[in-house]
């Protein structure tokens, strides 16, 4: 699958600002804090930048509104209609936040749930296309939404020894949830590489009967939409490579960086708030690679009919 | 709306293809653009139509595979491969997974005829219903921003403007060679059902749970080509007067 570069700031930024959103709604960080406003207010510039990105890729986003339609049978029309239902308790937990340095459990709590959800539906839009194998399992919803908690948490780290007064089992927490998201994400990769592959150029043509099928001559000399959608190739040389420094950035580093957090006591001072930041850059650029990596290597059933 | 009939639709109309008889010509191919640029929705845009790097959004295509039978040859056309020109357009899946995935509504399943189609008035170019397609019967055209499909010509099959005999897809009114026929396979008796049922016409990638309408007919068991050699090749089994003229022949 093409790694659209709209789409993957978008998963990755709304899954920070989700994951940050739900920390700040469980009440985890002090809320009279001049940095914990600014969790609130960042949280919810991430979400909303996030899906102003994801409308970059439409071809009439003038019409944008009637996504909220289907959510009947459509995830990602439930994921619009998570996305804006969402924005109702968070936009109040910011304003309480930031107007009166209060921490409301009850509208904290539901968009902290909102939250995880809206990631699910999110993931869920990949989950369910049976076109791209890679894609179709239980794991992608498992890995997007530990991802969102982790990246969420890290921020929220970052955020919380900025602010002083910190909820002192946070860099902890923050350690093990990078730990589940990249063991979630291992199990994704082991799947993939062990999957049996559902859909064949013999099972697309039904020429199987006969024998070993191969393309001969493309429809047009030249790529088309699907090709260029759905051919995507150049990643997969680089995969492994890419993986790893997925893991490090994304992973290894940053739980490194929290651990030490944890085990020096110290978590609130210069050295935690630079450690915790350093460890969010990390973080992010490894879930885009993370993300592009999500895309690339993915392969769409339509390619046994394009030869690759 | 983007739910599937929740009964199955009376008619059921769609495509038999026959890849014993396609010939790889492409007519319906260009046929299937000229009717379609000018009839439902918007135009069938090309991109960069006289460049090097033409493209443009087509609503079917003609794709030609190789076939070798395991433990087969490839030598020419003595060998074992067999050619086989396949064209592919929108099969009109009963559990058509482009319609469930609209968030628009934009996209969807006749309940009259099962025919499934694109309200590009309400489409916004998402693309997400290609992704959900297994087999590619979805392009975005790229200048009008929404998303393009094989109507099975529901512009012509019952347009009462035209002849009768014009009455069917375009693609299949073109076929030189026969190789597409239209029809109604919710009905055993007819032409289209009978085909298939004839010569055990399959779905493709039925695996991935579509059950599409659209039926293709396998190409018919071939015999090599060298047990057709004439006679002037090879003398063996000759019978008759080519027999008494062989082994006279022979002893001159």
């Amino acid at each position: 699958m093409h790694p659209a570069p709209s789409i993957i700031l978008f998963t990755t930024l709304s899954g920070l600002g989700y994951g940050l959103a739900a920390v700040l709604g469980f009440g985890l960080l002090d809320p009279s804090a001049i940095a914990t406003k600014f969790a609130h207010i960042l949280a919810l510039a991430l979400i909303a930048g996030g899906l102003v990105s994801s409308t970059l890729h439409l071809g009439n986003p003038q019409r944008a509104w009637r996504a909220f339609s289907q959510w009947r049978s459509s995830w990602l029309s439930r994921e619009g209609v998570m996305a804006v239902l969402t924005f109702v308790p968070l936009g109040i937990n910011a304003i309480a936040s930031v107007w009166s340095g209060r921490y409301l459990p009850l509208p904290g709590l539901i968009g902290a749930v909102f939250c995880g959800v809206t990631v699910y539906c999110t993931a869920m839009i990949y989950a369910s296309l049976r076109s791209v194998q890679a894609w179709n399992t239980e794991w992608t919803p498992v890995s997007y939404l530990l991802f969102a908690l982790a990246g969420g948490l890290v921020l929220a780290s970052f955020f919380s020894a900025l602010g002083g007064n910190a909820y002192p089992l946070l860099p902890l927490l923050t350690a093990m949830a990078i730990g589940a998201a990249w063991l979630a994400k291992a199990y994704w990769w082991a799947r993939l590489r062990a999957m049996a592959v559902l859909s064949t150029p013999e099972t697309a043509t039904g020429l199987g009967a006969i024998g070993k099928v191969r393309l001969l001559e493309p429809p047009h000399m030249n790529g088309n939409y699907l090709t260029n959608e759905m051919g995507f190739r150049v990643a997969r040389k680089h995969a492994a490579r890419l993986r790893q420094i997925a893991v490090i950035s994304g992973g290894v580093l940053p739980a490194l960086l929290l651990a030490v957090l944890a085990l020096s006591g110290d978590i609130s001072g210069a050295p935690a708030v630079a450690m915790s930041g350093v460890a969010v850059l990390l973080i992010f650029g490894g879930t885009l690679v993370e993300r592009w990596l999500f895309f690339a290597e993915a392969r769409h059933s339509v390619m046994n009919y394009y030869g690759s | 709306m983007t739910m599937l009939p929740t009964l199955p639709t009376p008619k059921k109309l769609g495509l038999v293809i026959d890849l014993d008889v396609c010939v790889g010509c492409h007519a319906c191919v260009i046929s299937c653009k000229e009717w379609n640029t000018g009839g439902y929705g918007a135009a069938l845009s090309d991109q960069d139509p006289y460049g090097s790097q033409v493209s443009g959004t087509f609503l079917n295509r003609i794709h030609t595979f190789e076939v070798v039978p395991e433990g087969g040859e490839v030598v020419g056309e003595a060998g074992d491969a067999r050619i086989v020109h396949f064209p592919k357009s929108c099969l009109h899946c009963e559990d058509a997974s482009c319609v469930t995935v609209c968030p628009t509504g934009a996209s969807y399943k006749r309940s009259a005829d099962g025919i499934v189609l694109v309200d590009e008035d309400k489409c916004i170019g998402c693309g997400l219903c290609a992704w959900a397609c297994p087999y590619g019967a979805r392009e975005m055209d790229l200048a009008a921003g929404v998303m393009k499909k094989c109507t099975l010509c529901v512009d012509r099959i019952y347009n009462e403007t035209l002849q009768e005999i014009d009455r069917v897809p375009s693609c299949v009114r073109t076929c030189p060679a026969n190789a597409r026929h239209y029809g109604d396979f919710a009905d055993p008796t007819s032409k289209v059902s009978m085909m298939v049922a004839e010569r055990g016409g399959i779905d493709l990638m039925p695996e991935q749970g579509t059950r599409p309408v659209n039926k293709y007919l396998p190409p018919r068991p071939r015999k090599p080509l060298a047990s057709t050699l004439p006679l002037a090749e090879n003398t063996d089994g000759a019978k008759g007067f080519f027999a008494w003229l062989d082994g006279m022949l022979d002893r001159i």
